[in-house]
Formats: C-alpha cells, sequence, structure tokens
C-alpha cells in the first residue's frame, strides 16, 4: 500500500515554495520513505517499545550554574537588520503561535 | 460578589439557565539562576539581547541541556498538586514559524508530560471545590516581541523587534480539568495556584510582569445538558482580577449568543483591560499542526523514585493546608484564615503576633485594619514599619480593655507611620480609655441628667434605649471611655 501524502500542506508547514517539478519529486520519496517505515512497522513487534531515542540514556542534566553568554555586539552580528538593541524583523502579520 | 447568580440564573427573555464551564492553561515563569537548556541568566528586565548565547539563539549544531534545579522545581509542583510524577517523560519540538522563537521550534513536552493527573482544592464562598489537574509540563519560553510602527498594535505594525532574554527561560504549563462552574471559582483556583507556586518558592509568580500567565477556556451549556457547549478560548488577561473579569464578559456574551437562538462560533479571543470585553482575534480559524517528535537532542526524563519521595517529603506546608491549621489550632474565620495563609510572608507575621495575644484579634486587625493601611500606602507586609510585635501589643491592649477599638484604630495607624511601639504611641496620645468608675460617674450622672427621654424608656423596660445613652458618654469623654465599663456604670445608676 503506497501512503498517500499532501505534498502542498507539507510545504506549507515548512513555509516553502515548491516548483511542480519539486513538488513531483518530493511527492514521490516523501511516499517512499513512509513505505519503509510502513516495512518497519510491519516487524514491530507488540512488545517493542517505541524508540524515541537510539542510546538508553536517561537523565542527562546540568547544574544551574549560570555560563558565559555571547556579548550584545556578537550576539547581533548576524542580525539582518537591529534597532535599539534587538533582532529587527519583518511585520508579523497574524499571531500563528501562542507559546 | 454575586457570581453565582450569572451563572445559573434564567437569561432575560428565556427560561433557559445556563451553566458555565471553564478550564484554565497557566504558564509560569521558574525562577531558577539559568535557563531551561543553557547557562544564559534567567533575569527580568535585563537590557535587551545581553543574556544570550548560541543555544537560545538557534544557532546550528547548539546542543541543549536541562536545568536540573527547574526538573526538580516542577516535580516539586506536581507533587503539591498530588500528580503522578511519570516514570519515564520525553522532551518534544513542537514546530512553528515565529521570530519570538529563533529556532523556529519550541521544546516542549507532548504525549508523555512528566506530571499527570493532580488536583487543587479551592474555596469559594465558603464552599470546598476540587479542581482536576490534567497535566504540569515544561517547556521554554519564547523571546518578547514588540511591534513597531504607527498604531503599535500587531495589525498595521511596520515591523517587528525580538528580544530574546526570554527566549529558553524554564516554563511550567498547569492545565486544569473544565471543572471549573464560574468565573469566580476560575479566580479562587488561580489565587490558589499562585499561592501554591509561592510556597514552594519556585517562581515569584507576578501576572503583571508575565511570570504567570494564564488563558482560559470557556462554554457554556443549558443546565442538566450532558455535552460541553463549543468553548471559546481567552488571551491577554494580565491580573487574577482580569481572568475574572474576560470570564464574566465571556459567560453573557456567550448565553446571549444562544439566548438569541444563535451559535457561539469556536475561535481565539483577545480580553481588552480598558473596556472589559473580548474580541475575535483571528478571522480565519486553522487547525495548527505543530508536527511534535520527540527532541533527539535530549534524553528522556525518568527521575529516581526515591528522589521524587525524598521531594515529597520536604514538600513545605501549603496554603490549604495552613488555611485548615489557621482554622483549627487558632479558631481563626475560614475567611481570615484564607488570607493569612495564601502569602508565606502573612501567615509567618500572624503565627509570630498570635504566639503572644488572642490569635482571633491578630487576624482580624491584620486583615482588616493593617491590610487597608498597606492597600493605603501601596507597600507590601514586608517593607512595613509595623511588625509582629505591634499586632501583639494591640491585641493585648484591646483584650484587657486598655484601648478602645477606636483608640487601637489611632494607635495603628500611627505606629504604621512611625514605627513606634504601639503602648508608646497609646502613652504619647492618651489613648489609653478610662475604666475607672471613679472618673466616669460624673459624667454617667451628667447624660441621665439631659436625656430624661431614653432614661424613661429604660426605666420602662425598653433595653435599647440604653444606647442612647452610652453614645453621649462616649462623646463627652473624647472617645476614651471603655463602652463596657459605662454600659454598668449606666445601668447600675438608673436602677437605683
Ligand atoms: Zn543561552
Amino acid at each position: 500500500m503506497t501512503p498517500t501524502i499532501d505534498v502542498d500542506h507539507v510545504a506549507r508547514l515548512a513555509r516553502l515554495v515548491l516548483t511542480d517539478e519539486e513538488r513531483e519529486r518530493f511527492g514521490r520519496q516523501l511516499a517512499l520513505i513512509l513505505e519503509h517505515a510502513d516495512r518497519v512497522r510491519e516487524v514491530a513487534a507488540a512488545d517493542v517499545p517505541p524508540t524515541s531515542h537510539p542510546i538508553p540514556r536517561a537523565n542527562v542534566l546540568r547544574a544551574d550554574e549560570p555560563g558565559p553568554s555571547l556579548s550584545h555586539e556578537d550576539a547581533l552580528a548576524n542580525a539582518p537588520e537591529a534597532e535599539a538593541g534587538m533582532f529587527r524583523v519583518p511585520p508579523i502579520t497574524e499571531r500563528e503561535e501562542e507559546g | 460578589m454575586g457570581d453565582a447568580a450569572t451563572t445559573a440564573g434564567p437569561v432575560a427573555g428565556t427560561d433557559t439557565a445556563y451553566e458555565t464551564v471553564i478550564g484554565l492553561e497557566c504558564h509560569v515563569e521558574l525562577s531558577t539562576r539559568t535557563k531551561m537548556f543553557c547557562g544564559c541568566r534567567n533575569e527580568f528586565g535585563a537590557p535587551p539581547n545581553t543574556n544570550v548565547c548560541p543555544v537560545c539563539l538557534g544557532h546550528p549544531g547548539t546542543l541543549p541541556v536541562p536545568n536540573e534545579r527547574a526538573i526538580e522545581s516542577i516535580v516539586r509542583i506536581g507533587l503539591a498538586f498530588d500528580c503522578e510524577i511519570a516514570p519515564h517523560s520525553l522532551f518534544h519540538r513542537k514546530n512553528y514559524f515565529y521570530p519570538d522563537m529563533p529556532k523556529n521550534f519550541q521544546i516542549s513536552q507532548y504525549d508523555l508530560p512528566i506530571c499527570v493527573g493532580g488536583h487543587l482544592d479551592v474555596e469559594v464562598d465558603g464552599e470546598g471545590r476540587r479542581i482536576g489537574i490534567t497535566r504540569v509540563h515544561m517547556e521554554e519560553d519564547t523571546g518578547k516581541t514588540t511591534h513597531a510602527g504607527a498604531t503599535g498594535r500587531i495589525a498595521g505594525a511596520d515591523y517587528a523587534l525580538e528580544d530574546y532574554n526570554r527566549a529558553g527561560v524554564p516554563l511550567v504549563e498547569i492545565v486544569s480539568e473544565p471543572d471549573l462552574r464560574s468565573p469566580a471559582e476560575a479566580r479562587a483556583y488561580l489565587t490558589e495556584l499562585r499561592a501554591t507556586l509561592l510556597a514552594l518558592g519556585v517562581s515569584d509568580v507576578r501576572m503583571e510582569e508575565g511570570s504567570l500567565r494564564c488563558d482560559a477556556n470557556i462554554s457554556v451549556r443549558p443546565v442538566g445538558h450532558p455535552e460541553f457547549g463549543t468553548k471559546v478560548e481567552i488571551k491577554n488577561m494580565n491580573s487574577i482580577r482580569s481572568v475574572e473579569r474576560a470570564l464574566r464578559h465571556e459567560q453573557e456574551r456567550q448565553v446571549g449568543v444562544l439566548a438569541g437562538g444563535g451559535r457561539v462560533v469556536q475561535e481565539t479571543r483577545h480580553f481588552d483591560e480598558t473596556t472589559g470585553t473580548t474580541t475575535s482575534m483571528r478571522s480565519k480559524e486553522e487547525a495548527f499542526d505543530y508536527r511534535y517528535f520527540p527532541e533527539p537532542d535530549l534524553s528522556p526524563l525518568e527521575p529516581d523514585p526515591a528522589w521524587v519521595e525524598r521531594l515529597r517529603a520536604e514538600l513545605p506546608e501549603l496554603p490549604a493546608a495552613r488555611r485548615r491549621r489557621f482554622e483549627q489550632r487558632y479558631a481563626v474565620p475560614p475567611a481570615q484564615a484564607a488570607t493569612l495563609a495564601a502569602d508565606h510572608a502573612w501567615a509567618a507575621f500572624f503565627e509570630e503576633a498570635a504566639a503572644g495575644a488572642d490569635p482571633r484579634l491578630v487576624a482580624n486587625w491584620m486583615t482588616g485594619d493593617l491590610a487597608g493601611l498597606l492597600n493605603e500606602a501601596g507597600i507590601e507586609l514586608a517593607g512595613a514599619k509595623v511588625g509582629p510585635r505591634h499586632l501583639t501589643a494591640l491585641a493585648r491592649l484591646l483584650a484587657d480593655g486598655t484601648i478602645s477599638s477606636a483608640g487601637a484604630k489611632a494607635a495603628l495607624a500611627e505606629a504604621f507611620a512611625t514605627g513606634e511601639a504601639i503602648e508608646a504611641v497609646v502613652r504619647a496620645r492618651g489613648l489609653a480609655q478610662v475604666s475607672d468608675e471613679g472618673a466616669l460617674t460624673a459624667v454617667v450622672d451628667e447624660v441621665i441628667a439631659e436625656n430624661p427621654g431614653p432614661v424613661e424608656q429604660f426605666r420602662g423596660g425598653k433595653e435599647g434605649a440604653l444606647n442612647a445613652l452610652i453614645g453621649p458618654v462616649m462623646k463627652k469623654t473624647g472617645g476614651s471611655a471603655n463602652p463596657q465599663v459605662v454600659r454598668d456604670l449606666l445601668r447600675a445608676r438608673l436602677s437605683r
């Protein structure tokens, strides 16, 4: 079974503009990836828990101790535009997320 | 405040009574020294983009490492709400494009949060209610966006400015069950939540500074209806009072829509502080697809059960337990106990003062006059010139009849302004009341002579007429007479 995939939807989520050729090519590639995942699902037994991390480690934490931050100048060095010590970005037309 | 009436009462023009259903999502910034996944300082009010590094600016190739103090804090929060601490939980990436998150994703938790299934007990109008807590999860805060341009609002802004000092600050999300049934209950829940977090010492929970933020989901349905109505999400409320106001407005708006035969639209609405109303935030509503997937750069959290139990044993006394203790041990009325127990500073002040005097008097004067003086001066208890010893002295002098209520009021106000001892103020201002019968007899006799009407009524058996004689005595003594002594004296002189 070949899973169908809405390439336009995925492209929109990733904020990508695709040409017709890219849409066709990525559609084919994404379908292959999903097929592969489906094959894994066939052999995955019920007693095998889903793997989120390949290395069985947990609780890798750090102490709550301040470390060096960037200087203000370095932080803004790569900003396309800056103003009043802040990164200047294009206007936001629609609130898309609320954190 | 009459909230129940707006909740379940029939609406004008209809016979239908409506029930309100509310769930709250709260975000709490933890007061750790550093951010969630990097060593940048977590501080409010620093100059823009001075607490930033390659990790929290989302530079390629950087690796996040969770802050162990933040994990400890969220486990303690979960334990305080009686949540189950998950033996295995994961961080996920929540993908979205918005310039306040330079990585283009936020690290959050998704289907395996660290704390699940707790509750918070609240009290509304003397009635206890248990509000379910669905989950408590760990995430990171976003940067701060300033919309710049002609209007200063999102719509019509020419550009935006980003300060990433807040990006990556540890943020805890606490999601309640839709168990709240009125705006007043929502207020009680938030007040209790805030007090609990304050007692845990994990956050400064200042809504005006954004370290406690709250969104509300609200729907209404005809009473007895088994299904929930269409819910609306409300944002932009920056005080507990605003939450209550916004919910009250939205509850009435929805009932109005339904009563008028209309349909409530599922949407997000924005609360406007100045008008006290909510307005629709977006014209088109699309379900967001955040494409959550496990954060490959962070290991799972698998807290050691022994460590969790140690944290549980070390939890401080929480406001609910403290409230009950104040009611039982000190016989303080529930409303006053709630006020005193909600804040650690108030609770400690009260217990110290109550150790040397009648606790009910101390509670009464703390929640009454002292609270009023603080409010008027716009200061916190910790910054006041009066301490527990002032309240102890005040309660003692009141109890032994040395000062009257009026005298106590004046003494506290003066001590509040100067910091002087209550005893010294009472002496210097001559606030001690006259209890000496000899000194009062002349005045009492004078008043009896001047008021034949009430005298006759009292002698005729009208007990209440005595008050008409006590007043003039108090007046003649400039309020310094002990009212109980005056009463007894009047009775004695009139029965002769
Ligand atoms: Zn950083």
